[in-house]
């Protein structure tokens, strides 16, 4: 705090720096990305790689071209995104709830902590053939994985959160009989905020994961279900563009995801941090 | 007393859980839960056998093989990707890429290109695995205190004692934040290979007694997957502590001032 007054040069100097050497991180991320694509088209033609396997670059982004313009890839994507959509809320709008719930009462806490480290850890994907007993290949067998997955994630991080709040912030809200609601709102909220946006990021991630791994091992519609049937048909570059597809899903939602949480946490000096310093 | 309220802490839910479980089947036969004590009994029977040999033990075989695999590679490619500037920038945006790649979607490329056999299983886990380590290692050494760098380069410490001594400790919280990401997606990834190309190993295992309707049998192996789930989580957290043990007091000391 000492070096208030010098702060704002070295945050202009630091952003000048930033904007100057960003051209050159865009210029080499791009060179990085052709000299894979470039390994990719090469590989498989000089015989390195099977060509029978591992088809070059330019043939499976011919074939992804192609299907871009086909309904049926539209579909699949809009399968798994419906799947995921629903999912993430549910868990999310469950887990922030409980989590407020029992992360303000200490005995809640206490008595609940060893239920939740136990079932943390069980991998959703063992919940796969009771899933498919219970939905058989529909949408409700999807939800049930990406559900119990992104459920901890965020409740884990919502009771981290609930932790951090201040005591004497939480004190002086109850002397000044702030009702249970309103502490709620502008005192454990706020301070949740963050580490709640950060188990959401995790969540979106861990969400797309189990609905393509439904979708591949269930059977249910959508990508993951397009790539095994590629996959057993034999279409081997389609099945390198449907994979191409999920990562460029998977890109889309991480960025999305970060750029909320620019957006919503800009007050917040871990986000502020890193423009400044 | 103290002691009998931590007791009482840790019991009482998972007591008043299995109760409530116990008590909701213990009426009509239902299909699809079976009884508690049902569950245990069918739970001896069916993986105290020689199943461990065949079935369990090779699984965590590949698993733990596959994750120290992962985490080794991640962090050596880490380091030397972290300590170059250029070759970050030049790697960025292809290892997000390969990031987000969800990692199942890995099980039919391997099965493809190396056929259907334990190195494509393990492979299978280092490729999911090893993205969080490789990343979060990268940032790790990325971040390292500039001060840092400049002290041990101005008492000539370099080369591998400088690795060894002042970048690996400073960036082991963030490769530890990196190993704990990757555990789970290696468990994921050993029961899904399983699940979809095998003829033994856990996934493979519960899939049949899925298919074949053994549904107490299938809800035993559903706790076999959990208590390996949990074992995993309470070996990293012993391990991470051990190896973080200063950086957490460092933490205390610096929130208590």
């Amino acid at each position: 705090m000492t070096a208030n007054s010098a702060a704002p040069a070295t945050a202009r100097a630091a952003i000048k720096k930033r904007r100057s050497s960003s051209p050159r991180r865009l210029i080499l991320g791009v060179a990085g990305i052709i000299t894979f694509l470039l390994a990719w088209e090469i590989a498989p033609r000089v015989g390195l790689l099977p060509a029978r396997y591992l088809p070059p670059a330019s043939e499976v982004l011919a074939v992804f071209a192609q299907d871009l313009g086909m309904a049926s890839l539209w579909k699949a994507v809009g399968d798994t995104m419906l799947a995921w959509v629903i999912g993430l809320s549910i868990a999310v709008v469950a887990a922030t709830v409980i989590g407020l719930v029992v992360g303000m009462s200490p005995f809640l806490r206490k008595f609940t902590n060893s239920t939740v480290e136990f079932l943390r850890p069980i991998p959703s994907v063992a919940l796969i053939p009771l899933a498919v007993l219970l939905f058989g290949v529909k949408l409700e067998s999807s939800l049930m994985l990406i559900i119990y997955a992104s459920f901890w994630q965020v409740l884990i991080q919502t009771l981290y959160g609930v932790a951090d709040v201040d005591n004497v912030a939480m004190n002086t809200a109850k002397s000044y009989g702030f009702s249970y609601i309103q502490r709620v709102r502008d005192v454990v909220f706020p301070t949740v905020w963050p580490f709640l946006m950060t188990g959401i990021r995790l969540a979106a991630a861990v969400a797309l994961i189990l609905a393509i791994t439904a979708q591949l091992v269930i059977g249910s519609p959508g990508l993951g279900n397009e790539i095994s049937r590629a996959q057993s048909g034999g279409a081997i570059a389609g099945m390198y563009a449907l994979i191409l597809a999920t990562g460029l899903l998977g890109v889309l939602i991480n960025m999305v995801m970060r750029f909320i949480e620019k957006k919503t946490l800009g007050w917040h000096p871990s986000v502020r941090g890193e423009v400044v310093v | 007393m103290q002691v009998l309220k931590q007791i009482f802490y840790i019991v009482a839910l998972p007591l008043i859980l299995i109760g409530l479980w116990a008590l909701g089947t213990s009426g009509a036969k239902n299909f699809f839960v079976p009884t508690p004590a049902l569950l245990a009994e069918r739970f001896a029977a069916t993986w105290f056998t020689e199943r461990i040999f065949t079935d369990v033990l090779p699984s965590i075989g590949r698993l733990v093989t596959g994750v120290l695999i992962a985490i080794a590679l991640g962090i050596i490619i880490g380091l030397l990707i972290g300590l170059n500037k250029w070759l970050r920038d030049f790697t960025e945006p292809v290892f997000e890429f390969f990031r987000a790649i969800p990692p199942p979607v890995l099980v039919p490329v391997l099965m493809i290109i190396m056929g259907i056999n334990d190195s494509m299983k393990v492979a299978v886990i280092v490729f999911g695995c090893i993205w969080p380590v490789l990343l979060n290692t990268i940032e790790g050494v990325r971040s390292i205190d500039p001060v840092q760098n400049e002290t041990s380069r101005s008492y000539g410490i370099d080369g591998f004692a400088r690795v060894r001594y002042q970048i690996l400790p400073s960036a082991a919280p963030q490769i530890m934040a990196g190993v704990r990401q990757a555990l789970p997606i290696g468990l994921i990834l050993m029961v899904i290979s399983e699940m979809f190309a095998s003829s033994s190993g856990l996934g493979f295992t519960i899939v049949q007694f899925q298919r074949s309707f053994a549904i107490p049998e299938m809800w035993s192996g559903i706790v076999v997957l959990g208590l390996i789930g949990v074992a995993m989580s309470f070996i990293f957290q012993f391990i991470e502590r051990r190896i973080l043990r200063w950086y957490r007091g460092l933490k205390e000391v610096e929130n208590a001032s």
